[in-house]
């Protein structure tokens, strides 16, 4: 089971009390924003959630791995996700509810 | 770009949309992505990314102020893996 972009708008559907359509452009909406920040190169910060940064590489020497060819990857903007500690803290939770599950059986 | 300003843009995107509504959908999106991978649940954003767990094996670590032996146990990290129309956005002015 994966969480989608459609399982986002019937929440604001069911939460929010958007109609279908609201919810459906908000979820495109907030995504959008958070692209667009990035884009100008500004670091997003959600609190609770986690902060989503830029970090600039420069180029370095790779290989085609089908031919072994030398190729130089070129220097880029990528994107980074640091979880925040209290995410960080649920997804630890759940993993040690499930081993306390386990031993249990 | 804070959480704040992002209901900030959000509710100017959106006229008819009350601040308390754009709030609570910024609320009510993270929380959901939250509980998702807290269970375990991965989330996949067409053109943003997607977010699964990393596995991390148990490790001695030390504490750094005392230098003592801590077992660190196994675990799970979220993960995030840019999508194709972010990763180019991102990358387009530079």
């Amino acid at each position: 089971m994966t969480l989608t972009k459609a399982d986002l708008a019937d929440l604001l559907f069911d939460k929010v009390g958007l109609n279908k359509r609201e919810a459906k452009d908000m979820v495109e909406a907030f995504f959008e924003e958070i692209r667009a920040s990035l884009e100008e190169g500004d670091t997003v910060k959600l609190s609770g959630f986690g902060n989503f940064q830029l970090r600039d590489k420069p180029q370095r020497p790779g290989r085609n791995p089908k031919t072994g060819e030398e190729i130089p990857i070129s220097a880029r903007r990528v994107v980074t996700f640091h979880a925040s500690q209290k995410l960080k803290g649920l997804v630890e939770l759940h993993y040690a509810k499930q081993q306390q599950r386990h031993f249990n059986q | 770009m804070t959480k704040s300003e992002l209901i900030a843009k959000l509710t100017s995107r959106y006229p008819q949309l009350v601040t308390k509504d754009a709030e609570l959908a910024v609320k009510t999106i993270l929380d959901a992505m939250a509980k998702s991978l807290a269970q375990g649940q991965r989330i996949e954003i067409r053109g943003f990314g997607s977010f699964d767990l990393n596995y991390r094996p148990p490790r001695v670590g030390r504490n750094p102020k005392s230098g003592s032996r801590v077992e660190v146990p196994e675990k799970f990290v979220p993960h995030f893996k840019a999508g194709k129309e972010l990763r180019e956005r991102v990358d387009e002015l530079l």
